[in-house]
């Protein structure tokens, strides 16, 4: 799977990025410290990125923005997920009963409109830190992963392999965890990989709503607070471009691991080279 | 089979419906805080002095009683909407909810919907001419073109969109839906005026959605090149322009088609970011405004008639699906 230039360069990215979450506090720059000299300054050799109308380092804010939008986005992810695994293999494996209730919620979830439900209940606890924006997230995102879980563990509890052990008397909750789950870890953490990436932009939404805590950093918050100070009308572009560039970058490097990951299941989606097209149009040709 | 499927898909929209309307009143009695106690607590703090028991009383008769029974205040929910009544808004008092939506609603379905379909046909059309030749230069263009474009914020893309032609070129106004010199009405100069205001946010949407109907349509398409029947009509000698239309991409087409109908029910609510960048005045700033006022009454009207939405074109979504597709009849 590594050799597919998109997973390489997909993952290196993200990895990039998880690694500057980390190690940005570390780093000597101060995103809330305030540079009276330099107000709403573009780009310099003193600040790379420019300053924001509070004198504060665009770069630096945007080093520790990527710490407060990935804790979002992993947490908003994880708890995603896991409602996706509680609901969809047991729907999935059990059948009957349990899989109509369990699908009911399901596609309840997956018809109601996210955004204004998440809105709505992030609203009435507004201004709220990214633990609580996470947890919400994640609460309303969980249906799709649900739905791929439910479909394959569905397939998987009557193949050969589990039915024999049923038939050995294994009980329920080891197959599920020993011979149904392991098959769903690529599935699983595909769908971690998009909950992340959805996690980000949902917090970015979110505060760009200004229903996040303005007081903590995000790409999301930094985005709202130049919205709000109406940098686009005074033409301080350099303070929200970063932020969003770097979602989009985070975006776009899940995306290109998620096609490499398909290509390497579904080779019918694989480009073909445009060496070996050239090649077999010149074949043609002659 | 055909008429079990239907009558269980009806069945689950009907439950779904009842959901979100318990939901809609539940959400608001869960959270703390009630438009009743909130107005009351604004009068005490503006006054400086308790709430006469009489004008408690009115509060609460308009904005409903925090404290009376639970299924009482349900009924008098239902009754409440059996009537269309969403009830009062705070901010905006005294006018009806529903007057408000009224407004706001015809400017929403212009922009949203027309910028849906426009979306949709581009790209659905580059998606199929990208997918019949995957590989080739446009193929390799396109392809990760939109997947970084479909990876962006949206309202990250509208903020630049704004900045760059709304103020370095100037050529686009930075706000709302028309000119505020003009009376609204059927008028040549307010008509421009609506065109003049509503291109850039119309063009910021088409621009970030049109991207993921390109892949989708781009990958069911790849899929179908290589089926057989594609190969068959191709080996009869049609023209390539007939293969690709009539047999792949109308087979291709299929997920597209119910991510449209779905997609139209999300034009209700589904401009809500473009609506605050550009404060276009349609039903997402509506909702925007009532959040950031804590107008509840508003807020609950809004979500539900978004709401009711989007399920009313899931459920034409699955219709469409059965009449297009001879296998979910067969399987029933």
């Amino acid at each position: 799977m590594l050799k597919s230039w998109k997973v390489r360069f997909g993952l290196g990215v993200l990895a990039f990025f998880v690694l500057l979450a980390i190690v940005g506090p570390l780093l000597p720059l101060d995103p809330r410290a305030n540079d009276i000299s330099a107000i709403s300054q573009p780009p310099s050799a003193h600040h790379l990125f420019g300053t924001t109308q509070f004198g504060q380092d665009v770069l630096a804010q945007t080093i520790a923005g990527a710490r407060g939008s990935m804790l979002v986005g992993i947490l908003a992810a994880a708890i995603g997920t896991l409602i996706a695994i509680l609901v969809g293999v047991p729907a999935g494996y059990f059948g009957g009963a349990v899989d109509n209730g369990l699908n009911f919620l399901t596609n309840l979830f997956l018809v109601m409109p996210v955004l204004p439900l998440i809105l709505i209940v992030a609203g009435y606890v507004q201004g709220t830190g990214p633990f609580v924006i996470a947890l919400i997230i994640g609460l309303f995102g969980w249906s799709g992963g649900a739905r791929t879980l439910r479909a394959q563990s569905l397939s998987l509890s009557s193949r050969d392999f589990v039915l024999a052990m049923r038939m050995v008397g294994e009980p329920h909750r080891r197959l599920i965890f020993f011979e149904v789950l392991p098959h769903l870890t690529g599935w699983i953490s595909a769908m971690f990989l998009h909950g992340m990436i959805g996690g980000v932009m949902a917090e970015a939404g979110l505060a760009f709503l200004g229903i996040t805590d303005s007081g903590s950093i995000s790409w999301g918050t930094m985005i709202q607070a130049a919205q709000q100070q109406s940098a686009v009308l005074r033409g301080l572009w350099w303070w929200f471009v970063p932020p969003g560039l770097c979602i989009a970058l985070i975006g776009t490097a899940a995306t290109l691991v998620n096609f490499g990951v398909d290509e390497v299941s579904n080779p019918k989606l694989r480009q073909a080279r445009r060496s070996v097209l050239v090649r077999a149009r010149k074949a043609v040709e002659a | 089979m055909r008429w079990a499927f239907l009558a269980r898909r009806l069945g689950f929209y009907l439950a779904a419906a009842a959901a979100a309307i318990g939901l809609n009143f539940l959400l608001p009695r869960l959270m703390p805080g009630d438009p009743s106690s909130a107005i009351v607590e604004e009068l005490e703090r503006v006054s400086g002095q308790q709430v006469p028991a009489e004008t408690l009383m009115s509060i609460r008769a308009i904005f409903g009683n925090p404290h009376a029974n639970l299924a009482q205040q349900f009924a008098d929910y239902l009754r409440q909407l059996s009537h269309g009544d969403l009830g009062v808004s705070v901010v905006n008092f005294p006018v009806p909810v529903a007057d408000l939506v009224r407004q706001a609603l015809p400017w929403t379905l212009l922009l949203v919907g027309t910028t849906t379909v426009t979306a949709f046909a581009i790209g659905t059309l580059l998606g199929v001419v990208a997918g019949w030749k995957a590989g080739s230069r446009l193929d390799a263009i396109l392809t990760p073109f939109t997947t970084f474009l479909s990876s962006v914020p949206y309202f990250w893309v509208a903020l630049l969109a704004l900045w760059i032609f709304g103020f370095v070129l100037g050529w686009t106004p930075l706000s709302g839906g028309y000119d505020a010199d003009l009376s609204q009405g059927f008028s040549l100069a307010y008509a421009v005026s609506v065109l003049h205001h509503g291109v850039l946010p119309a063009a910021t949407i088409v621009f970030s959605a049109f991207g993921g109907w390109l892949l989708g349509m781009r990958n069911m398409t790849v899929t179908t090149v290589r089926e057989d029947y594609v190969l068959l009509a191709q080996a009869k000698g049609l023209s390539p322009k007939r293969v690709m239309f009539r047999y792949a991409a109308r087979n291709a087409m299929l997920p597209s088609f119910t991510g449209f109908a779905m997609a139209l029910g999300g034009v209700v609510g589904g401009a809500l970011l473009t609506e605050i960048v550009f404060s276009y005045p349609g039903i997402g700033y509506l909702l925007y405004e009532s959040l950031q006022k804590r107008d509840y009454p508003m807020m609950q009207g809004v979500f539900l008639l978004i709401t009711l939405a989007v399920l009313l074109a899931n459920l034409v979504a699955d219709l469409a699906y059965v009449l297009l597709d001879p296998r979910i009849r067969a399987r029933g």
